[in-house]
């Protein structure tokens, strides 16, 4: 058991893929030499070389087109794109050619390449650097789409994207980066698509992803003292997203709130909702709530970002209404 | 050295295969869009056949040629674009889809300049594997506006990667004269990387394998990049049902002045070929696309049940 912040978390499940894998190799931007941006990739050039860890252009485009080529021919690529605003670049490789390659080909190959990337805001970046658009990549099939919100998830989670035989979009959520907590020498696998209960609660079930995990479970912990339990659900992956579980849990506690960092229009929380209205309408006894970001970029003052990104109480206040 | 013989024996079976398909699509026996490249087999064909099983193939839109000359089975090809479930994509890509990749062809392209990048990423696997295998690019001539391909090519120099980018140069981006769209000369620009670029006549398949071959030995060496540019002459419209309005007829009526069919039967004739071959190549040709076709026509449509099956690989049990 040793102590990790998710950055290093996310290195060791590198080191460990590219021990075990020759085929597994990586590349972007200032990966190597540098080190990574936040340091996610340090170390890796000295210990795999540079065949194995690449040093791109400032290329999205081509970074991600090679990879696509690259896992056509065999290989094992896990690019990263310096933040996931500039994923915009990227876009035909990953959605027209990474994400149908295996159904347009008749299942001839799949894709089996990984894309690393950071999202979110809280480090006052300003409106290009800070971004949360997953939402649009859980809409294309043939991706697939996870964001950890632990150190230990970003390490196992990483490890089955690398070992998964189509193409995965890995979210790291970037003021998550220096959370510390425990991963295991040796821990259990844990599939893409399969939810976690990060608190228990009995009243209400607040479904989150990535750095809204942490917001749903400080606003468990306020509700706590007024006497009302929320169950806080981390869904981990979102693309296939863990319908069966969120379905569970909203038949324990019949009232539902779904949290997220993104935009809350056309996001992942609206096919939650969608679904949960259609799968689960009978276990419902309040409306089903979303907390997310205002349609509005993302602000750079630290008092107007501050103002754009949900929190724990704007989850509590969700809570509250559904109980109303 | 390629066999001139087999090189016009491909360019027969593409444009055997092309001419059927035309008439396919007319009679409404091939749905969507279809992009032909008569006119230009003798690029497909000859650069292929610079190629070993090993190596990798990028292509385009217009990539039916390449596909076939990269060795995809013509019953697999017919069956893919005439919608059937035994096409070798499983009538899920059709005609801007073909692939075969097991014979390291990755694919025609929908997206103009998209298939250089994924030949990039081809050329970067045959080089982390420490193989002597290379990766081949087509591109048309109005794909040199599409920023991919500055970054593909790049990315190769500074790599020294084994991709060699072929371009089909036929005058037209589209329904555009490419000189119109693209400001950029392929070799001022090629060199500006200080990557070689070779010219070739397209239309002259023995000088586009033989400019293959040496394009290709010098990548198995590790020398770097290449570009080859190879003009040659879309006959056809820019898919099939293209009125081609923005074409001159008269430009249009002379293609046939071009065609590297007849330039390659006329240098074999020349050579000593008999004729009886020729003419026995031409209906070979002929004979195994109307097989392939006949085989289309009875098999089974796409099936719908495998494709919702097939957008991920199958769960592990």
């Amino acid at each position: 058991m040793a102590e990790l912040r998710m950055v290093q978390a996310v290195n060791r499940a590198l080191a460990e893929a590219m021990a075990e894998d020759p085929s597994v190799f990586l590349l972007g931007e200032d990966i190597g030499a540098a080190g990574g941006p936040f340091g996610a990739t340090r170390g890796l050039l000295d210990k795999f070389g540079p065949d194995r860890v690449r040093d791109t252009p400032i290329s999205e485009a081509g970074i991600v087109g090679a990879a696509v080529g690259a896992a056509l021919s065999g290989l094992k690529p896990v690019a990263e794109i310096m933040f996931m605003d500039f994923i915009t670049l990227a876009m035909d490789a990953l959605v027209n050619q990474a994400a149908k390659a295996r159904f347009m080909f008749g299942g001839q190959r799949g894709v089996p390449m990984v894309l690393r990337t950071p999202h979110g805001g809280g480090l006052s970046a300003g409106p290009q650097h800070s971004q949360c658009l997953e939402a649009w990549l859980c809409h294309i099939p043939g991706l697939k789409v996870v964001c950890p919100a632990t150190p230990a998830d970003a390490h196992a989670l990483l490890r089955a994207a690398i070992a998964d035989p189509d193409p995965v979009v890995f979210i790291e959520n970037k003021a998550l980066y220096a959370m510390k907590g425990e991963v295991e020498e040796a821990p259990a696998p844990v599939p893409i698509g399969r939810a976690r209960i990060a608190r228990p609660g009995r009243d209400a079930t607040v479904v989150a992803y990535g750095a809204a995990v942490h917001w749903a479970t400080e606003a468990a912990a306020t509700l706590e003292g007024e006497g009302i339990e929320a169950e806080v659900l981390d869904l981990r992956s979102l693309q296939p997203w863990d319908e069966a579980a969120v379905l569970e849990s909203l038949s324990r506690t019949h009232r539902l709130v779904i949290a997220q960092e993104a935009v809350e229009a056309f996001g992942v929380g609206a096919e939650i909702a969608a679904r949960m209205a259609e799968i689960g309408f009978d276990e419902l006894d309040g409306p089903i709530l979303r907390v997310g970001a205002p349609f509005t970029p993302v602000p750079f003052a630290k008092e107007l970002e501050s103002a754009y990104r949900p929190d724990a109480a704007r989850i509590a206040a969700a809570v509250r209404r559904t109980l109303e | 050295m390629a066999d001139p013989i087999a090189l016009f024996r491909m360019m027969l079976t593409i444009r055997e295969a092309e001419l059927a398909l035309a008439r396919l699509f007319a009679d409404g026996e091939v749905p969507g869009f279809i992009h032909l490249s008569v006119g230009q087999e003798g690029v497909a064909a000859g650069v292929c056949a610079a190629l070993g099983p090993q190596d990798s193939v990028a292509s385009t839109h217009r990539g039916h040629g390449h596909a076939l000359a990269r060795g995809m089975a013509l019953e697999g090809f017919f069956a893919e674009v005439m919608a059937k479930s035994t096409g070798l994509c499983g009538g899920r890509g059709g005609s801007m889809h073909v692939a075969d990749l097991q014979r390291g062809m990755l694919g025609a392209n929908g997206i103009v300049g998209a298939g250089a990048p994924i030949a990039l990423g081809a050329a970067l696997a045959h080089r982390t594997r420490g193989t002597d295998g290379v990766a081949v690019a087509f591109f048309g001539d109005g794909a040199l506006a599409e920023g991919a391909m500055h970054e593909t090519l790049n990315m190769a120099a500074i790599w020294r990667l084994p991709l060699l980018m072929v371009c089909e140069n036929n005058g037209w981006a589209e329904f555009s004269r490419s000189d119109t769209q693209v400001a950029a000369k392929l070799g001022a620009w090629t060199q500006s990387y200080g990557v070689r670029h070779d010219e070739v006549d397209g239309n002259d398949v023995v000088a586009v394998a033989a400019a293959a071959e040496e394009a290709v030995a010098a990548l198995r060496r590790g020398e770097g990049p290449r570009v080859i540019e190879a003009r040659t002459h879309r006959w056809r419209g820019h898919f099939e049902g293209d009125p081609q309005r923005y074409r001159d007829p008269e430009e249009a009526g002379r293609m046939a002045e071009h065609d590297p069919i007849a330039r390659a039967r006329a240098a074999l004739t020349a050579e000593g070929t008999p004729a009886q071959t020729l003419d026995t190549a031409e209906s070979e040709a002929r004979d195994a696309v109307a097989a392939a076709i006949a085989a289309a026509r009875t098999a089974p449509p796409a099936d719908w049940a495998a494709a919702l099956t097939g957008v991920y690989a199958p769960a592990e049990a």
